[in-house]
């Protein structure tokens, strides 16, 4: 529903509260999205000049150097295939698991309030560091892939959104799958999978961008440099980006181009802006759409979250 | 003959009884393997606890490690720099919290306010770039901030020509009570817009001939909003203050990971920090075992006395 809203007199009163209100809005918006603009200018502009601070408002001398050597840093691209991995693989599982066990959940389960109170309930529950750790770790999963999938591949969140979902769908379209002698995992494929594909894509969102942004499993179960993820690396950076920049350098150094090199020489700033806007990149092209299908999602988790 | 009939009848209503059973096993059969997996990562770890009542050391097993009792929650009371550390732990925890709850207004304000603006453009996409800080990571939020508050960053160059500081501001490495002002304002930061996403649901849902009467009646705009727009989302902030105040214990742990250093630790550790830190910096597994376990019960003793009093409060309504 798109709700305009009163429409006021044009009084003063009005006019000034306007004048206000737009003006705080526009200051608010540009807090939340300059920091993104600049470090992405910086990322593009004169490595000297970024380094002294002189890009603010308007990128110069705009080059894409930095980014064509910053993915040769070493680990770099092997990290940007672990995190892509671990997004989709994430993400797929996600889906379908959390999307067939809340369809199940509007079924005649044996026991199905039981198991699904206990589910829910799993979310406020929380042992502890220590015997999470401990757990994951006699599960083997200690420098293991699987560590960034199996842990979260069933979100009791996601199985609640589902659920509510599906049970607001019409139910005839089952029911007549039924007669035809459907069974649960034909009449899902088949029926609830097309049905609920604004809820599945809410969940493909939600779950693909906290596989993208986990940070800590990386800390706790992976001491594998080849298992790094790009958050995990950019972190790395961020405390190193002077021995990498001293690297970048050192490998171009064959180049007698001796005034662009200058220019674009690594710098430890540019290093880490340039890794953060990749990092970035991936976000901003996706969360618009997420935008979309979660105000639907975030009141159907309302009712009952 | 009736007698006959009645009897088809019961034995048709058994068959159908049991096939009803052996569908509804069927289907948990299905569920059964999501449902253990979900449950291997979230009640399992709990046998851990026991690790609270050993002198346990990585390394080592359980058998190996010394049966402590309630060593490690004595230690807690009993050792006088343990309090302290405790203390200092706790002050920061309860003043993270406390300064998370008292803006939590902040997203309610932005709400109504972006709710006044009539153009739908301008309204989608002030709500959508605002919401642009809570899709990114913490580890990214950090770089943003090295970026632009580090000695040699924009915010310090900007101030310096300006002629308002002569020495730049080490923005990162502030210590004392001020860190808490810091991190809690990038936890606005990140969260505001987003956090509004329900609120300007609510205030759409509300019924526009309330408006309309309103209008009419000579309400002008604040009236408006504060006889309408607000009795209409307050139950929507309450139940999300209600859910906020139960997770007093629980800060979270990137934000103060990445964000601590040698400068403002003594300020920023937090319960989750400091678990960590006891844990894979201290070594003392079994201390911070006891910690998250203490942590844990009182946490679920005041999410179930809060969702009490609210259904007490507001008729039977649960939270959770």
């Amino acid at each position: 529903m798109d709700n305009k809203g009163i429409k006021h007199p044009m009084t003063v009163g009005n006019a000034v509260f306007n004048i206000f209100n737009y003006t705080f809005l526009i200051i608010l918006t540009l807090l939340c999205i300059y920091p993104f603009y600049y470090v992405f200018i910086n990322s593009i502009s004169a490595n000297e000049l970024s380094a002294r601070g002189d890009i603010i408002f308007v990128p110069r001398q705009v080059h894409i150097t930095n980014y064509l050597q910053v993915i040769r840093l070493p680990g770099l691209p092997r990290a940007a295939f672990i995190s892509v991995s671990r997004t989709v693989l994430g993400t797929a599982f996600s889906v379908l698991a959390c999307g067939f066990l809340g369809y199940l959940f509007t079924k005649p389960m044996w026991g199905r309030k039981f198991w699904y109170r206990l589910l829910v309930a799993s979310m406020y529950v929380n042992a502890g560091l220590i015997p999470y750790f401990i757990t994951l770790f006699r599960m083997g999963f200690m420098n293991s892939f699987w560590v960034y999938v199996i842990p979260l591949i069933v979100q009791p969140f996601c199985v609640l959104l589902v659920k509510t979902y599906v049970e607001s769908t019409p139910i005839s379209l089952q029911e007549s799958a039924e007669m035809d002698g459907a069974g649960p995992l034909r009449i899902f494929f088949y029926i609830i999978l097309p049905l609920s594909k604004p809820i599945l894509a809410t969940v493909a969102i939600l779950v693909a961008v906290g596989q993208w942004n986990a940070f800590m499993d990386t800390l706790l179960f992976v001491t594998n440099q080849s298992l790094w993820t790009m958050q995990f690396i950019l972190q790395q950076y961020l405390n190193d980006a002077h021995r990498l920049a001293q690297q970048i350098l050192a490998m171009d150094g064959q180049i007698d181009f001796a005034l662009i090199q200058r220019m674009q020489a690594q710098t430890p700033m540019s290093v880490r802006m340039t890794v953060t806007m990749i990092v970035t990149f991936p976000i901003l092209l996706v969360y618009p759409f997420f935008q979309r299908y979660f105000t639907k999602g975030i009141m159907i988790g309302a009712v009952k979250g | 003959m009736s007698l006959g009939r009645k009897k088809d009848k019961t034995v048709a209503a058994t068959a159908g009884r049991r096939r009803k059973r052996r569908e509804g096993f069927i289907l948990f059969a299905m569920a059964f393997p999501l449902i253990a997996l979900s449950f291997a990562f979230t009640y399992l770890p709990l046998h851990g606890w026991i690790y609270a009542f050993y002198d346990f050391r990585p390394g080592f097993t359980l058998a190996q490690s010394e049966f402590v009792g309630f060593h490690w929650f004595t230690v807690l009371f009993d050792n006088p720099i343990r309090v302290q550390q405790i203390l200092q732990v706790l002050r920061n925890t309860f003043a993270m919290s406390g300064l998370a709850i008292a803006f939590s207004w902040f997203p309610v304000a932005f709400a109504l306010l972006l709710s006044e603006i009539r153009s739908t453009g301008m309204k989608k996409g002030i709500q959508v770039l605002t919401t642009l800080p809570h899709y990114i990571s913490w580890v990214l939020v950090f770089a943003m901030a090295f970026a632009m508050l580090s000695t040699d960053g924009m915010v310090n160059n900007l101030l310096m020509s300006l002629g308002l500081i002569d020495t730049p501001i080490q923005f990162l490495r502030a210590s004392g009570p001020r860190v808490w002002g810091i991190m809690t304002a990038w936890g606005v930061w990140k969260s505001f817009g987003f956090g509004a996403i329900i609120y300007l649901a609510a205030i759409s849902g509300l019924d526009q001939e309330l408006f309309e009467a309103a209008r009419v009646d000579g309400a002008g705009r604040f009236r408006l909003i504060w006889h309408i727009s607000i009795p209409g989302i307050l139950p929507t902030y309450m139940v999300l203050l209600l859910l906020a105040i139960a997770n007093f214990l629980n800060n979270g742990f990137e934000q103060f990971f990445l964000f601590e250093n040698a400068f403002n630790v003594r300020h920023i550790e937090v319960l989750d920090l400091y678990v960590y830190n006891l844990s894979f910096r201290g070594r003392s597994f079994s201390l911070a075992t006891a910690i998250s376990m203490m942590r844990s019960v009182i946490s679920v003793i005041m999410l179930f006395s809060i969702n009490w009093l609210s259904k007490l409060l507001r008729g039977g309504e649960s939270i959770i």
